[in-house]
């Protein structure tokens, strides 16, 4: 490499950018991508070309890949967006000059020639829309019912068949198709078409029941601050009541910031700040317990302090360290907790030197198997998969008194979540 | 030069970015410790950070140089630089804190509900870090020949192995600290030896003026032209809102508010900096004109304390300067690679460890491989170009998807990619026609690439009306309401 400025300034003085690197750079990254489309497309338009069979494998295979491709559009439920592109796939499959997909308060789609014939549309279905049976209209009336003293040109003088898109019992749109003459073939076809958006319209439905049901799980798993912690909580302050009145004023306090923030009911998320700030009051009220036998140690890189985390989502886990790992053991057990920033995630571990659990026990406790003492662990592990997928659930290394370390990868990005 | 200076100046600040960087975190008891002393990162502290990711070798190295070259018409440069901050105040700081989107492809996924969108300003995103990388590696390059005779190739690579070491070890724990300390380290590094520079230049010469009157433009060149000036400024004031590194950084910030304080630092901190580059520039048109005809311009900075000074003294400040150099080459790769390492991971690897490490390699050997098959140019120059890539793709996206709400995921990518293509192609033709008989529209295209990446954006956004994502509204909102406070502080 050779370090050489000879070409700047040459040229006037601010365009100095002669054999640039960069320019070598770029050209390099453009041609790459312009090979990359060619290659891409060149694949799809041989795959094309490739052995396709008889003429009845590929009439199906047209069917069929036109209702998938229309299948995927209709997912969503009936929207215009969906049903635009549906009405395309949809078309081609009844072979009808044009197609709309309606529901009960307007069109949603119109794919084909005679667009004029929209406004109208919703006044010719009204009747499927209410009976729920399926409507032929014969070419020459649709000009007396549709252009209303208007006229039509010639060539949109066609027939229409309306068929109801009915989910249950329910009539939620209409798939009207349009032909010059609507032969039985078209209307028992339509009829078909439109039963089958009814499917795919109720599996969108079921989707987003789906998606609703998920919600309430998470909601239903929000953890709750445990009863022996506010009973032995209580106790504890109790006894400094006489003998330290001040430092029970104190905890008195401390213990209804927690309450407060545990107890809090809008959102299910959080921040690590926040969430630190309630370990601290916590670890602060377990101390009046335990007294020196709990040690802690933070070590918190700032910039994750703001990654948006599920409430109480790390509180358990040092629930579960003091309980389960210093409360069994003798002399003073020591708490390390560290939050880093690890590329696109922020991790979270938490280490205790405690007696430890069997590997096995708790593998079946986290599997939902047996409910042990660690439900809180469980609890965390299934918040954190059903919200940031299974990849990305509580990591456990432990054995019989060796303590216990347990990491927490949460990415840093959630736009879609609100602390 | 003594060579061993080169070699120690570039081992201590590996050694101390390393430190900080392992150890910078304090170990506290209680989190009301750390909670006080960190209510999150402080502004100040948030502002330093920025400040030594951003002041790459171009600021360090460059704008001296071309002020060496092309006289008063290079302080465009700085003033770029500097004032590219004022949009970043102005348009995108405190909306894209409320975001909660932590990378750029993140953002525009969010904002436009559309993965595609995703993978093509990913894709941009990966193309800016690459393009930045390689002339912080020609710096490295430059910087190891002149000050210690070692062959070009060794910067490069001490650097990239550095980094490499650093990010996949998880030294960059505590990366808000050393970016902070690189900042002071490379205001320092200029600051002390143009000191004792100026008192030697000022006792050579009595109390008077120098001997020579400097000549503030060299004679043989044509001043640039309105049109050069406006195309640069606006590569520096639109690019600077699209750097992935610098973004990053705002996340560090509680909320949004104090996203726009600490801007307005960077503002101030930047503008003090820059007055260092450019005294420097200044003094090598008086006392070294030799190093521009000798193609040598960029190693100005490093060359000037030896001269003027010389002896022991003089050999300290040079190492003093060459540290500033290497932190700076340093800070800006290690947070290009970095967020470039998060993007590519998140989009090939689906974000694990291994791919993070993975995607980090690649990251930084993809650029060593560019530079060392190209060759070193004007420093500021070609990070200027960057600049105007960045301001012609990334920019309109945020720009428009923060304050238009009509935006849809087929506009972006129209306005990303003929925004991409034309400055892309604007470079390569530069490139194939040389530098002679590159008219100066393509030689600085973002005069009127910008402008058409907008305009492409909101046309095409305009002709898909129906394709508004339908979570606009909510995440409109989210940009632009105030934080509500945090529970704990009331």
């Amino acid at each position: 490499m050779q370090a050489s400025a000879g070409g700047p300034g040459t040229d006037g003085r601010l365009s100095t950018m002669p054999d640039s690197p960069l320019f070598t750079a770029a050209a390099v990254a453009v041609i790459a991508m312009a090979i990359a489309v060619v290659v891409a497309v060149g694949l799809k338009v041989l795959r094309s070309f490739r052995d396709l069979g008889t003429d009845a494998e590929r009439a199906t295979y047209k069917t069929l890949h036109a209702a998938s491709r229309a299948g995927q559009y209709l997912r969503t439920g009936l929207n215009p967006a969906g049903a635009a592109k549906a009405s395309r796939q949809l078309r081609g499959l009844l072979g009808c000059d044009a197609l709309a997909i309606t529901d009960t308060t307007g069109v949603l789609a119109w794919d084909g020639a005679g667009e004029e014939l929209r406004p109208a549309l919703m006044g010719l279905a009204s009747k499927v829309l209410d009976g729920g049976h399926l409507a032929v209209i014969p070419a020459g009336e649709l000009q007396l019912l549709a252009a209303g003293g208007g006229t039509l040109a010639p060539e949109v003088e066609r027939a229409v068949v309306i068929a109801p898109i009915k989910t249950g019992a329910r009539v939620v749109g209409v798939v009207a198709a349009f032909a010059p003459a609507a032969g039985a073939g078209l209307v028992r076809a339509t009829g078909e078409v439109a039963d089958w958006v009814a499917t795919q319209v109720e599996l969108a439905e079921l989707d987003a029941s789906r998606t609703l049901l998920m919600e309430a799980e998470v909601r239903a798993l929000r953890a709750q601050i445990s009863p022996h912690f506010i009973y032995n909580s209580l106790n504890a302050i109790a006894s400094f009541i006489n003998t330290d009145p001040e430092r029970a004023r104190e905890l008195v306090v401390e213990f209804a910031d927690f309450t407060r923030y545990s107890f809090r009911r809008h959102g299910d998320f959080t921040t690590l700040a926040e969430e630190l700030r309630c370990i601290d009051r916590y670890l602060l009220l377990e101390r009046a317990r335990f007294g020196d036998r709990v040690q802690v140690s933070l070590r918190i890189a700032p910039e994750v302090l703001s990654t948006v985390i599920p409430f109480l989502s790390l509180q358990p886990l040092v629930e579960n360290a003091v309980r389960h790992g210093l409360e069994a053991k003798e002399g003073p057990g020591h708490i390390s907790i560290t939050a880093n920033d690890s590329g696109a995630f922020a991790e979270v571990t938490i280490e205790d030197d405690g007696v430890g659990m069997d590997p096995e026990q708790l593998r079946s406790v986290l599997a939902g198997h047996s409910d042990g003492e660690h439900v809180g662990l469980r609890n965390v592990d299934a918040r954190l998969r059903q919200v940031y997928g299974d990849d990305n659930g509580l990591v456990i290394e432990t054995a019989p008194g060796e303590g216990t370390l347990i990491t927490m990868r949460v990415p840093k990005s959630q736009p879609r979540h609100d602390a | 030069m003594n060579p061993v200076v080169g070699v120690a100046a570039f081992a201590a600040v590996t050694l101390a970015t390393a430190v900080v960087g392992f150890y910078g975190l304090k170990v506290s008891r209680t989190t009301g410790d750390f909670y006080v002393a960190s209510r999150t990162v402080k502004p100040w502290w948030n502002a330093s950070a920025i400040g030594g990711e951003y002041l790459s070798a171009a600021s360090f190295l460059g704008v001296a140089g071309l002020i060496l070259l092309s006289g008063t018409d290079a302080l465009w440069y700085p003033v770029g630089y500097t004032a590219g901050y004022l949009m970043l105040l102005l348009f995108v700081a405190a909306p894209l804190r409320r975001s909660g989107a932590y990378t750029i492809p993140d953002f525009t996924e969010a904002r436009l509900d559309s993965s595609a969108v995703r993978r093509v300003t990913s894709l941009v995103v990966v193309v800016v870090g690459w393009l930045y990388i390689v002339p912080q590696l020609h710096g490295a390059a430059l910087a190891i020949r002149i000050t210690t005779g070692l062959p070009a190739w060794v910067g490069p690579v001490a650097v990239v192995a550095v980094v490499c070491i650093t990010v996949v070890a998880g030294g960059m724990r505590s990366v808000t600290f050393v970016q902070a300390f690189q900042y002071w380290l490379k205001l320092t590094a200029l600051a002390v030896p143009i000191v004792f520079i100026l008192l030697v230049l000022g006792g050579a010469t009595g109390t008077t003026a120098p001997a020579a009157p400097p000549a503030v433009n060299p004679s043989a060149l044509a001043p640039a032209g309105p049109y050069q000036i406006i195309s640069l400024l606006v590569a520096l004031l639109f690019g600077t809102l699209g750097l992935p590194h610098v973004l990053v950084r705002f996340y560090t910030n509680p909320d949004g508010q104090s996203a726009r304080r600490t801007t307005l630092i960077v503002l101030g901190l930047l503008s003090v900096f820059y007055l260092l580059p450019t005294a420097y520039g200044m003094i090598g048109r008086v006392v070294a004109p030799d190093l521009a005809e000798s193609g040598q311009a960029d190693a100005l900075v490093l060359l000037l304390p030896g001269r003027v000074v010389g002896g022991m003294a003089g050999d300290l400040l040079s190492a003093l300067v060459v540290a500033g150099a290497f932190a700076a080459f340093l800070s800006t790769t290690s947070g290009l690679v970095v967020s470039l390492a998060g993007v590519i991971s998140q989009d090939v690897f689906g974000g694990s460890v291994r791919g993070f490490r993975l995607a980090a390699l690649i990251s930084a050997l993809v650029p060593l491989g560019i530079a060392s098959m190209t060759e070193s140019m004007a420093l500021a120059g070609s990070v200027g170009l960057v600049f105007a890539f960045t301001a012609s793709t990334i920019c309109p996206v945020l720009l428009l998807g923060i304050w238009w709400r009509g935006l849809t995921d087929a506009g972006a990518i129209a306005g990303m990619v003929t925004g991409g293509v034309f400055c892309g192609s604007a470079m390569v033709a530069g490139s194939v026609l040389g530098a002679a008989a590159t008219p100066s529209w393509l030689a600085q295209p973002a005069a009127w690439t910008v402008p058409v990446a907008f305009a492409v954006m909101v046309l095409v956004s305009r002709a898909t009306q129906g394709r508004v994502p339908r979570t606009m509204t909510r995440v409109m909102t989210r940009l632009h309401t105030p934080e509500r406070p945090l529970a704990t502080e009331r």
